[in-house]
């Protein structure tokens, strides 16, 4: 008997509310905008007692994940959350974590890189760290954080890997909705207990985490043991196994909550699309809208979501594009003097497949520039028409960008 | 206190590791993991013990060691004490964290301080050879005046800082200062600090006979000149009380320090310095003595009601 509330809260208290029904024993966080008000709750929670869990309150992000990556090393469930610099300045542990297969949890409530500063939304942090080894997974909505930072424990956890969860700061860190909160008991048969990998026993010593050799060396048994590209391997293997564990856990989710999230990535009247616009995040939502709008126009026009950017879904992306005349990508990021990395991503796994779509690159949305649903639809209208003009290779277009031609 | 035939015969440290001939480190890491009757855990950021460690899938010291980024090691050790708590383990093993010089004085220090300031339950080994020796001897916040490295080719121009006056400016309960060519010196405040709540930090000088320059079989005579000069002193501040032990409590009471120049003059990294320089750490040395035994007299007549 499953006894869900409903509550309205803003993104970053479902991201706490997740926290707590994932039963977390460590919490480690430093403030930064748009994301303190996650720990903010957490912290008030555990003053209060309602979570039973230690919190570390540290003097930088840097040690905010290391506190989470030792705390995980012996056996407790861990959490913390960022943004922008706070990740950037957390660069060095997030490579660590990963490569020290904890199955660390961090909410990231995306937000423009300095510099300048600003504290608004784009997606350019999280994507400047796609590489480190982590899973990547984009919300839409704010019960989708609290649904899928639930799921993340239990993908890091299955696979010895760290997830970082991202949602658009303010647009979702602060924006209310409605959210579902499960039932704790319905979480806790979801979610068992963190089983770690690592032992720290002064009975059954290890040196965890040492210099390793770039080949193989026999251990005290004569046994040859991995060198630093095995381990890099294995790890590789983790993360496209991941592939299998993020559709599966979001599908159990379902059965246990009754909402899922698509698993790997979402589709909008994709079935009879001609057109189809791909974006990760809230934008997504908004092309939704964008796309309902040229539907009624007459454009066969479908949305198709990334919500898993690493381990990044290049098959599924492949047989969901399959066959269509065009696929407009929208970054709120970029990979400087080349383009939007997911657009760089599709067009990789559209690599030399006949059928493919022609993929043009869109960019919006950077420090926080406005782009409404009718921006997106009017950027689809202008790439609809380029291809029909049998344009192929088209630079990004740059949504809202006031800049003259010859500015400097 | 302990004499040298009182300490435990149980050893961690096994015999054979990768540490140069004569480093001042496996002594110190002996003493102190004796103290800790091998019930501990072991937070090491890249350094020196790294090397004396060992590379996967090999170890020389038999505890859990977690090996951790470079600037990180006091908020690892905070880590470690947060998650061993959270999962009912913290009476199982004391969390030691053990850097170098560079590590806690320049790299780590912002993690230590806030360690420090929050007491975190861990006791920090700063274990002092001077410089980066790791990396092939390069100048840190704790290189002394006068010494070359291959970063102050002709000799560094600053004196070194006080960590252990830094940390006490935290509040921290109990700190002491020490050396590994004193091992039971090393080992009376472990198990002083082992028995203390919240952060400990103890300050502990080890020779280097490749980043100093002076033979191997010299380890052990540096290290004492290093005492009986002031450069290094043995100190202990408990809840705010100073002081001096060992050879340091003794030097006091007989006023017999040997001139830095004796010290200074059997290390290749001082070659050439000049005679104006050498005087000036002399004064240096002086002042900062003064200091320690004004502090060590004023707690000495608190505790006798004088």
């Amino acid at each position: 008997m499953s006894h869900a509330k409903t509550r309205v809260m803003t993104g970053n208290e479902a991201a706490a509310h997740a926290a707590r029904l994932a039963r977390v024993q460590v919490v480690a966080a430093y403030p930064i905008t748009p994301q303190s008000p996650v720990v903010e709750t957490l912290s008030e929670w555990v003053e209060s007692g309602e979570l039973p869990a230690e919190f570390v309150t540290v003097e930088s992000e840097h040690s905010a994940l290391t506190v989470c990556i030792t705390a995980s090393t012996v056996g407790a469930r861990t959490f913390t959350a960022t943004s922008a610099n706070g990740l950037a300045y957390m660069t060095e542990q997030v490579w660590w974590a990963a490569g020290a297969r904890l199955p660390i949890v961090m909410g990231i409530a995306n937000r423009a890189m300095a510099a300048p500063w600003s504290v608004l939304n784009d997606q350019q942090d999280s994507m400047s760290v796609r590489d480190a080894g982590w899973v990547q997974l984009y919300c839409r909505n704010n019960q989708e954080i609290l649904d899928t930072l639930v799921q993340a424990y239990r993908i890091a956890e299955s696979l010895y890997v760290p997830v970082m969860v991202c949602y658009d700061g303010f647009l979702l860190s602060h924006t209310m909705m409605p959210v579902e909160l499960p039932d704790p008991d319905t979480v806790d048969a979801f979610l068992p207990p963190y089983h770690p990998l690592t032992v720290v026993d002064p009975d059954d010593p290890r040196n965890i985490g040492p210099v390793t050799l770039a080949d193989p060396r026999p251990d005290a048994e004569g046994v040859a043991r991995n060198g630093y590209m095995e381990f890099r391997a294995l790890h590789h293997r983790a993360l496209l196994g991941a592939l299998e564990t993020i559709e599966r856990v979001d599908a159990e989710y379902g059965a246990a909550t009754g909402r899922t999230w698509g698993g790997l990535l979402w589709e909008h009247r994709l079935d009879d699309a001609d057109v189809v616009l791909i974006a990760a995040g809230s934008l997504g939502t908004q092309l939704t809208v964008a796309a309902d709008e040229l539907r009624d126009e007459g454009m066969n026009v479908g949305v198709l979501g990334i919500r898993s950017y690493r381990p990044f879904p290049a098959v599924a992306a492949r047989d969901a594009l399959d066959g269509r005349s065009l696929a407009l990508v929208f970054d709120k990021a970029l990979s400087y003097g080349h383009e939007g990395p997911i657009c760089s991503d599709i067009r990789s796994a559209l690599q030399s497949r006949t059928g493919a779509p022609v993929v043009y690159g869109a960019i919006c949305g950077l420090g926080g520039r406005d782009v409404s649903p009718a921006d997106l639809a009017d950027a689809t209208r202008r790439a609809v028409a380029d291809r029909a003009a049998g344009i192929v290779d088209r630079e990004p277009d740059w949504i809202n960008l006031h800049l003259e031609e010859d500015a400097r | 206190m302990t004499r040298i035939t009182e300490l435990p015969t149980d050893e961690v440290v096994l015999p054979g590791n990768r540490a140069c001939a004569g480093c001042g480190i496996g002594i110190g890491l002996r003493a102190v993991t004796k103290a800790l009757e091998g019930r501990l855990v072991l937070v090491n950021p890249a350094s020196c013990l790294t090397v004396l460690g060992g590379m996967f899938p090999t170890s020389s010291v038999a505890v859990p060691w977690v090996n951790v980024a470079f600037p990180s090691t006091a908020a690892a050790a905070a880590g470690l004490a947060a998650g061993l708590r959270a999962t009912g383990r913290a009476d199982e093993m004391t969390v030691l964290a053990m850097a170098g010089d560079g590590g806690t004085s320049d790299i780590g220090i912002q993690a230590l301080s806030g360690a420090a300031e929050r007491n975190d339950d861990f006791i920090y080994v700063c274990y002092d050879n001077e410089a980066y020796m790791n990396t092939g001897t390069q100048r840190s916040g704790l290189t002394p005046r006068g010494a070359r490295t291959t970063t102050t080719w002709t000799g560094k121009r600053e004196n070194p800082k006080d960590v252990p006056r830094i940390m006490e400016a935290h509040g921290i309960p109990y700190l002491a200062s020490t050396s590994a060519v004193f091992p039971t010196d090393v080992y009376d405040k472990v198990v002083k600090a082992r028995s203390i709540e919240g952060l400990r930090y103890i300050h502990m000088s080890t020779p280097c006979p490749s980043g100093w320059q002076f033979d191997p079989k010299d380890t052990v005579t540096i290290g004492q000149l290093a005492v009986e000069t002031g450069l290094v002193a043995l100190y202990e501040v408990e809840d705010g009380a100073f002081r001096l032990t060992g050879r340091s409590a003794s030097l006091a009471r007989s006023g017999k320090r040997k001139p830095v120049a004796d010290y200074i003059r059997m290390q290749g990294r001082f070659k050439g310095m000049a005679e104006e320089d050498i005087a000036a750490v002399q004064a240096w040395v002086d002042q900062r003595w003064a200091g320690y035994i004004a502090r060590h007299e004023a707690s000495a007549g608190e505790s006798t009601g004088a």
